[in-house]
C-alpha cells in the first residue's frame, strides 16, 4: 500500500474535515432516507388516529416525568413477548408519535398494550404510591400529578405543531382542542358525538375521580388507558406486504 | 517520507516526525488483526446474501433464505400453541367442571392460571390472591358476585363495571352526596352495618338505623344483610371488608359508593387462559 | 510597524464582535425572561440574561483597560485549566447522581415523591452530567491543550475559546436545570429541548472553527493523529446534533417542540445518534485524548501509524452504520437490523486498532506500570476500552442481544466504558495535566493516586459484574417457560430479583465516587503548589515539560 498518499488529508486541515465529512454521512443516509420511501416500512392498518387533546398532554406528562427511562412501548416480535404482553407492536402503532417512546430499558414493565388492563382507580393509587398497590414496585411515586392543575391553554398549539410536523390534525380538532380536552376529561357531554367523530374509540370520563378540575392525573391515565387500543388486529394481516 | 530516523530501542523505524516529542513508529499493521478484520467482512457478506440487508429504490434484498422475523415469530407461537394443543382443545371445549374433575387438565389449568394471574391480576388481587382494600381477597369464601366456577369464569370474562355490555353492574347509590341521606342520618345507617357484624359503637343510633337501612339498603344488602350477589352487593354481617370495616369507610362507602371496577378479559385474553384463570381462582381456597 | 497597526485593529475587531454578540445575547436573554410563557423558559431566559450580562461587563472592562492579551506567542492555557476544573467539578456531581438513582432503584423512597428529586428526571441530569459535562470538558480542554502543543501554534481566536468555555457551561446548566423542571424531548442523550439544542449548535460552531483554525495555524507539516480523532468528533457530532434535534416549538416563546420525525424513523434517527454519540463522544473523542497522553506519559513512541490511518478511517466509517443495534426484533425492518449487526461485527477490529496502539506503546516500558499509578490508569482505560469493544459486538448480534436488550446487561456493558474506558482515560489526562499546567514539579501525592485507583477499580468491578448478573438473570427470568409451558416468571418477581444487585451497583459506585474524590483533594493540593509528599517517586514526565526541559539542560 502506498501510505504516502494519507499526507494529503495529514497536511490539509479542510481536506481532513472534508474526508471525514464525507465517510461519516454515508451509513445514516443508507439506512435512514429509504425508511421515508419504501413503502413496507409502516404496515396498512385500520385504526390507527392522533391522540386526542387529552392524551397528548398525558403523553407530554408521559415524557416530562421521564417514564420512558423504565418503560418500554415496544413488544419486540418474540415469543415470549407476545405471550406476555400481546401482540408485537407494528411500526403504524407509533407512527403519529413525535418523538417515539419505544424505551432502552425495562425496569417496569412494557406498557404498549396497556390501555383497558386496569382500571383508573388503579391507576390513581398506583401513580400516587405504587406501593399500596404493588409492594414489591420500585416505581416512583407521583401524587404531585394529582394535585396539579393541568395547563392546557395552548394545546391548540401543541396540535398546530404536531400538525406541521405531519400528524393529520385538521383544523377543525386545532380549532376545538381545548373544548374536546374538556369535554374528554368530562367536564361537557353535549358535543360528543362530535369529538367521537373526530377521535374515534376515545374514552370519556373523569378519570381522576375528582370531577373539580382537570388534573394532570386526568391526562395520564387517559393517555395510560388508550395505549395500544387503536389497531385492529383482527384486520390485520401478518402476511404479505406486512410481512418483512 | 521526508526524513527517517530509526527509533533507539526498536528495530522499525519512525515516521520521522515529532510531535510535541511524540513519535510514530511505522510498525505494519498486525497480521492477526488483518485476518480477523477480513474474516468479519467476509461473514458479513455471507449474512448479506442469506437474509435481508440492503434497501433498493423500491424494496429491499430479502436474502436467499427468505428469512422474515415476523415469519419466524409466527411459527413459534404456532408451534407454542400446538404444543400445548391437547389440552387447550380440551379446556376450550370442556365445561369447568368437567376440567376440574380430570387432573391432568386440572394440573395443566392451573399452571396456566397461575402464570396469567402474576401479570394481569396480581396487581391489583396481590401476588397471593390476598387482595387489598378495593380489590376482594380471591382465597376466602365471601364472594361478591358468587364463587362457583360458573361465576368467577363470568366475573373474570366480562367483568365488574367494565366496558363490556356483559359485564356485572351494580351501582350502588352515593347515598350521602345525592342529599339521599343527611348527615345524621349517614352516620345511623352506619352504626347499624356496624351493628350487624356486632361492632356497634353507638347502640341507639344503631336501632335508629335500622329503619333506614330497611327502606334504603334492604333492596340490595338484604333485610339481614348478608348481601345479594346478583347485584354484587356484599356481605355486610360478616367480618370481611372490602372498603374496611372502621366507621370512617363504612360511611365513605355510604356517602359516595365505591364503583369498583375490575376490567373484562375476554378481550386481552384468549377464551382458554380464561377458563384456566377461573379455575385457578376457583382453586384458590374459597370456591364453592 | 505595520504588522502591529493590523494586530490592533484585528484586536479592536474581535473585541467589538465580542461586544455585540454578548449585547444581543442578553437582549434575548431578556425578551425570554420577560416573555417566557412556562416557568422554565422564563427563568432559562434569566440565566441567558445574567450570563451574557457579566460576559458584556467583562469584555468591557478588559476593552476599556485596554489590556494587552497574554503574550500573543505563549499557548493560550487559561482556558484549558478552566476546562479541568469544570471537568472535576461536573464529574463529581454526575458521578454523585449516578449514585443518587442507584440507590433510588434499590429503595425508591428515596424518590421522596417530590418532581424534581424522582429517578425520571434525575436519570437523564446524571448522564448529561457524566457525558456532555465531565466528558465533555474533558474532550474540550483536552483537545485544546493537545491541539496548541501538536501544531505549535497559540489557540485561534481572542474571546471564541472562553465563549466555548462559557457558553458550553451555560448549555450544561441550561440542560440539567431544564430536566428538573420537566424540559425534556425524551430522546436520550439529547434531551435539552429546542433552544438549548440551538444554543449547543452555535457553541459547538464556534468550537469546530477555533479548532480549525488552529490546525490551520499549524507550525508542523503533518497533522498529528490526535487532532484527526478530535476532528472527527467536533465534526461528526455536529452532523448528528443537527439532524436528530430537529423539532418544531410549539411557540418561539414556549419551551416545548415537536420532534420533526415520528415513530420507526425517528428510532432510526434517534439511535444513528445515540450509538454514534457512543462512536464520536465517548470513543473517538477520548482516543485522541489517549494518542496524546498515552505517549506522552509513557514517553514512547505511537505504536503504529499505518494502524493508525487504517483504524481511524475504518472506525469512523463503520461506527455510523452500528446504531440499528439498539432497534433488534422492534418495528424497525429486519433489513436495517441486519445491517446494524453485521456492520457492529466488523466494527470491533478497527476498535482494537485503537487498543492495540495504545498498549503496544507501552512496549518496552511495562515497567512503568509498577512505578507509575498514573500509567496504571491509562493502561486499565485502555484495557476496559477493548473489553466493551469486545462485549458490544457481542450484544450486537441478534440473538445475543434478544437477552441482554431491555436489562440491566446493557447498563453493566454502558458503565464497563464510562467508568473504565471514558473516565479513567479522562483521570489519567487530568493527573497529567493539572502539574503541566499549574506548572508543578509533580502531583501533591502518588500513594493517593495508588488508592483511587484501587478503589474505583473495585468500584467498577462491583458495578459491572452485579449488572452482568443481574441483566442475565432478568432476561433469563423473562424468557422462563415451565415445563408445560407457560411463563414461570411473573414481571414483578424480576423486579423483585434485581434487589440485591442493585443495592450491590450503588455500593460499587460509592466506591467509585470516593475514589474520584480522592484524585480532587490531591489535584487541589497539587494545584495550589503544597509541597509534594514523594517527589522523587515520581517519573520525570510528571513534571511540567517546562521543569524538564530546564532541568535537562
Ligand atoms: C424507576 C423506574 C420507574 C419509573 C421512572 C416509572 N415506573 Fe412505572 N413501573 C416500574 C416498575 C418496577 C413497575 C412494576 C411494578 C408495578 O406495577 O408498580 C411499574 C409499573 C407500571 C405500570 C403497570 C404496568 C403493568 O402493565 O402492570 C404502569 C401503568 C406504570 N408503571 C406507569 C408509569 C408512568 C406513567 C410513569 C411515569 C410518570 C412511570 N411508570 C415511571 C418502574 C418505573
Ligand atoms: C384493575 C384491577 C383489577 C384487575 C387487573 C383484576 N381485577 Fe378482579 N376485581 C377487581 C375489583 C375492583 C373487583 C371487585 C369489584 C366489585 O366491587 O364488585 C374484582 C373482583 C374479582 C372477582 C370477583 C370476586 C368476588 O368476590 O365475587 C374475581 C373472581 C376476580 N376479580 C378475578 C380476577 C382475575 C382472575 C383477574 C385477572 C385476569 C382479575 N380479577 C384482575 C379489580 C381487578
Ligand atoms: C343498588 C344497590 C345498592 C344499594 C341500594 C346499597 N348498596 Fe351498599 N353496596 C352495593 C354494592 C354493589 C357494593 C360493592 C361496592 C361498590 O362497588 O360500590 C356495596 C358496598 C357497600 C359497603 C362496603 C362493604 C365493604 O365490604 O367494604 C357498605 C358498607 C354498604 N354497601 C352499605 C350500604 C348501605 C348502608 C346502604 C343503604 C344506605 C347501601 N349499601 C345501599 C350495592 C348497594
Ligand atoms: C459513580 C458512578 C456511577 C454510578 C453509580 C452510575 C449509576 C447509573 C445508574 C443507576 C443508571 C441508570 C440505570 C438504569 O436505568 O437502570 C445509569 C445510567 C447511565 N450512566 Fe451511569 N453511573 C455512574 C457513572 C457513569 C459515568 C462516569 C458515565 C459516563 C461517562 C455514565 C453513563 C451512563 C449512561 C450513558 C447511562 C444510561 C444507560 C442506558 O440508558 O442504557 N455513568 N448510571
Ligand atoms: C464496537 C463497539 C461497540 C458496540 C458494537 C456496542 C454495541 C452496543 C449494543 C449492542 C448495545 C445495546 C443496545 C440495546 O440492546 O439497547 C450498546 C449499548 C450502549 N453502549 Fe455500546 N457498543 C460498543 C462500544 C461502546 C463503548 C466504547 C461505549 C462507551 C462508553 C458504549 C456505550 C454504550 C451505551 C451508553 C449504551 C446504552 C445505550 C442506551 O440504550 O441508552 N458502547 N452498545
Ligand atoms: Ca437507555
Ligand atoms: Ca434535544
Ligand atoms: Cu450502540
Amino acid at each position: 500500500m502506498n501510505w504516502e498518499k494519507h499526507q494529503v488529508v495529514e497536511k490539509s486541515s479542510i481536506l481532513l474535515v472534508i474526508g471525514i465529512l464525507i465517510v461519516v454521512a454515508i451509513g445514516g443516509l443508507v439506512e435512514i432516507a429509504p425508511l421515508f420511501w419504501l413503502s413496507s416500512t409502516i404496515e396498512k392498518v385500520q385504526g390507527m388516529r392522533p391522540y386526542t387533546p387529552l392524551e397528548l398532554a398525558g403523553r407530554n406528562i408521559y415524557v416530562r416525568e421521564g417514564c420512558y427511562l423504565c418503560h418500554s412501548q415496544m413488544i419486540r416480535s418474540l415469543k415470549d413477548e407476545v405471550e406476555r404482553y400481546g401482540h408485537y407492536s407494528l411500526a403504524a402503532e407509533s407512527m403519529y408519535d413525535h418523538p417515539f417512546q419505544w424505551g432502552s430499558k425495562r425496569t417496569g414493565p412494557d406498557i404498549a398494550r396497556l390501555g383497558g388492563k386496569y382500571s383508573d382507580e388503579w391507576h390513581r393509587a398506583h401513580m400516587i404510591d405504587p406501593r399500596s398497590v404493588v409492594p414489591e414496585s420500585v416505581m416512583p411515586g407521583y401524587p404531585f400529578l394529582a394535585k396539579t392543575k393541568l395547563d392546557y391553554d395552548d394545546i391548540g398549539a401543541h396540535l398546530k405543531a404536531s400538525a406541521i410536523v405531519g400528524v393529520p390534525y385538521s383544523d377543525e380538532m386545532i380549532e376545538n382542542a381545548k373544548a374536546d380536552l374538556e369535554l374528554q376529561a368530562g367536564a361537557n357531554t353535549e358535543a360528543l358525538k362530535d369529538f367521537l367523530a373526530r377521535y374515534p374509540k376515545a374514552q370519556v370520563r373523569q378519570f381522576d375521580g375528582d370531577p373539580s378540575y382537570v388534573s394532570e392525573l386526568d391526562a395520564l391515565i387517559a393517555y395510560m388507558q388508550m395505549l395500544g387500543t387503536l389497531v385492529d388486529f383482527a384486520t390485520f394481516d401478518a402476511a404479505g406486504p406486512n410481512l418483512r | 517520507m521526508a526524513k527517517r530516523d530509526s527509533d533507539r530501542t526498536e528495530d522499525v523505524e519512525t515516521t520521522g516526525h515529532d510531535w510535541d516529542g511524540i513519535k510514530e513508529l511505522n510498525n505494519p499493521l498486525p497480521k492477526w488483526w488483518l485476518y480477523v478484520l477480513y474474516a468479519c467482512i467476509v461473514w458479513a457478506i455471507a449474512y448479506w446474501i442469506l437474509y435481508p440487508a440492503w434497501p433498493l429504490v423500491s424494496s429491499y434484498t430479502k436474502g436467499t433464505l427468505g428469512f422474515s422475523q415476523r415469519a419466524v415469530v409466527a411459527e413459534q407461537l404456532e408451534q407454542s400453541k400446538a404444543e400445548k394443543a391437547g389440552f387447550r382443545e380440551q379446556i376450550a371445549n370442556n365445561e369447568l367442571a368437567e376440567i376440574k374433575a380430570n387432573p391432568e387438565l386440572l394440573n395443566f389449568a392451573l399452571a396456566g392460571g397461575a402464570a396469567a394471574f402474576g401479570d394481569n391480576c396480581a396487581p391489583c388481587h396481590g401476588r397471593g390472591a390476598q387482595g387489598a382494600v378495593g380489590y376482594p381477597n380471591l382465597r376466602d369464601d365471601a364472594w361478591l358476585w358468587g364463587g362457583s366456577l360458573d361465576a368467577i369464569h363470568q366475573t373474570i370474562r366480562y367483568g365488574i363495571r367494565a366496558d363490556h355490555p356483559d359485564t356485572r353492574n351494580g351501582q350502588m347509590p352515593a347515598f350521602g352526596r345525592l342529599g339521599m341521606l343527611q348527615p345524621p342520618q349517614v352516620n345511623d345507617v352506619a352504626e347499624h352495618v356496624l351493628s350487624l357484624s356486632g361492632n356497634a359503637e353507638d347502640q341507639e343510633a344503631a336501632e335508629r338505623g335500622g329503619e333506614m337501612f330497611t327502606t334504603n339498603c334492604a333492596a340490595c344488602h338484604g333485610a339481614d344483610g348478608t348481601g345479594n350477589r346478583e347485584l354484587g352487593a356484599p356481605n355486610l354481617a360478616d367480618e370481611l371488608w372490602l372498603y374496611g370495616g372502621d366507621k370512617a369507610s363504612i360511611v365513605e362507602t355510604i356517602n359516595n359508593a365505591r364503583g369498583g371496577m375490575m376490567p373484562a378479559w375476554n378481550e386481552r385474553l384468549d377464551p382458554a387462559t380464561v377458563k384456566e384463570l377461573a379455575i385457578y381462582v376457583h382453586s384458590l381456597g374459597g370456591g364453592e | 510597524m505595520a504588522a502591529t497597526l493590523q494586530r490592533d485593529e484585528w484586536k479592536a475587531f474581535s473585541d467589538f464582535l465580542a461586544l455585540g454578540a454578548a449585547g444581543i445575547l442578553v437582549v434575548i436573554g431578556a425578551i425570554l425572561a420577560i416573555g417566557g410563557e412556562d416557568r422554565a423558559m422564563a427563568f432559562h431566559g434569566c440565566l441567558l440574561f445574567g450570563a451574557a450580562g457579566l460576559a458584556f461587563l467583562y469584555i468591557l472592562t478588559q476593552v476599556i483597560e485596554k489590556k494587552e492579551a497574554h503574550d500573543a506567542t505563549s499557548y493560550a492555557d487559561g482556558v484549558v485549566r478552566a476546562g479541568v476544573i469544570a471537568t472535576i467539578f461536573w464529574g463529581i456531581a454526575g458521578f454523585l447522581i449516578g449514585d443518587v438513582i442507584a440507590w433510588q432503584l434499590a429503595f425508591p423512597v428515596l424518590n421522596l415523591d417530590l418532581p424534581w428529586t424522582n429517578f425520571g428526571r434525575l436519570r437523564p441530569v446524571h448522564t448529561s452530567a457524566v457525558i456532555f459535562a465531565f466528558g465533555g470538558n474533558a474532550l474540550i480542554a483536552t483537545s485544546l491543550y493537545v491541539v496548541q502543543r501538536t501544531c505549535r501554534a497559540r489557540l485561534a481566536g481572542k474571546w471564541s475559546p472562553w465563549f466555548v468555555f462559557w457558553g458550553y457551561q451555560l448549555f450544561l446548566v441550561l440542560a440539567a436545570t431544564g430536566y428538573i423542571l420537566g424540559v425534556t424531548q425524551s430522546k436520550e442523550y439529547a434531551e435539552p429541548e429546542w433552544y438549548v439544542d440551538i444554543w449547543l449548535t452555535l457553541v459547538w460552531v464556534v468550537y469546530f472553527l477555533v479548532f480549525v483554525a488552529t490546525l490551520a495555524k499549524r507550525r508542523e507539516p503533518h497533522i498529528y493523529v490526535a487532532n484527526w480523532f478530535y476532528l472527527a468528533f467536533i465534526v461528526t457530532v455536529a452532523m448528528l446534533h443537527i439532524v436528530n434535534n430537529l423539532a418544531v416549538p410549539i411557540s418561539l416563546l414556549g419551551s416545548k417542540s415537536y420532534v420533526i420525525y415520528s415513530g420507526v424513523q425517528d428510532a432510526m434517527t434517534q439511535w444513528w445518534y445515540g450509538h454514534n454519540a457512543v462512536g464520536f463522544f465517548l470513543t473517538a473523542g477520548f482516543l485522541g485524548m489517549m494518542y496524546y497522553f498515552v505517549p506522552k506519559r509513557a514517553e514512547r513512541p505511537i505504536y503504529s501509524y499505518r494502524l493508525s490511518v487504517v483504524h481511524f478511517w475504518s472506525l469512523i466509517f463503520i461506527y455510523i452504520w452500528a446504531g440499528p443495534h439498539h432497534l433488534h426484533y422492534s418495528a424497525l425492518p429486519d433489513w436495517a437490523q441486519m445491517l446494524g449487526m453485521t456492520f457492529s461485527i466488523i466494527l470491533w477490529m478497527p476498535s482494537w486498532g485503537g487498543m492495540i496502539n495504545g498498549l503496544m506503546t507501552l512496549s518496552g516500558a511495562w515497567d512503568k506500570l509498577r512505578t507509575d499509578p498514573v500509567i496504571r490508569i491509562l493502561v486499565v482505560a485502555v484495557a476496559f476500552y477493548g473489553m466493551s469493544t469486545f462485549e458490544g459486538p457481542l450484544m450486537s448480534i441478534r440473538s445475543v442481544n434478544a437477552l441482554s436488550h431491555y436489562t440491566d446487561w446493557t447498563i453493566g456493558h454502558v458503565h464497563s466504558g464510562a467508568l473504565g474506558w471514558v473516565a479513567y482515560i479522562t483521570f489519567g489526562a487530568l493527573y497529567c495535566l493539572v502539574p503541566w499546567l499549574w506548572q508543578r514539579k509533580a502531583l501533591y501525592s502518588q500513594r493517593m493516586v495508588e488508592w483511587h485507583f484501587w478503589i474505583s477499580t473495585l468500584g467498577i468491578l462491583l458495578y459491572i459484574t452485579s449488572m452482568w448478573v443481574s441483566g442475565i438473570l432478568q432476561g433469563l427470568m423473562w424468557r422462563a417457560y415451565d415445563q408445560l409451558g407457560f411463563l414461570e416468571y411473573s414481571f414483578v418477581e424480576t423486579v423483585e430479583a434485581m434487589h440485591p444487585f442493585y443495592v450491590i451497583r450503588a455500593t460499587g459506585g460509592l466506591l467509585f465516587l470516593i475514589g474520584a474524590l480522592l484524585m480532587t483533594y490531591n489535584l487541589w493540593r497539587t494545584a495550589r503548589g503544597d509541597e509534594p509528599l514523594d517527589a522523587a517517586d515520581q517519573p520525570s514526565i510528571a513534571a511540567a515539560p517546562e521543569f524538564r526541559s530546564a532541568s535537562a539542560e
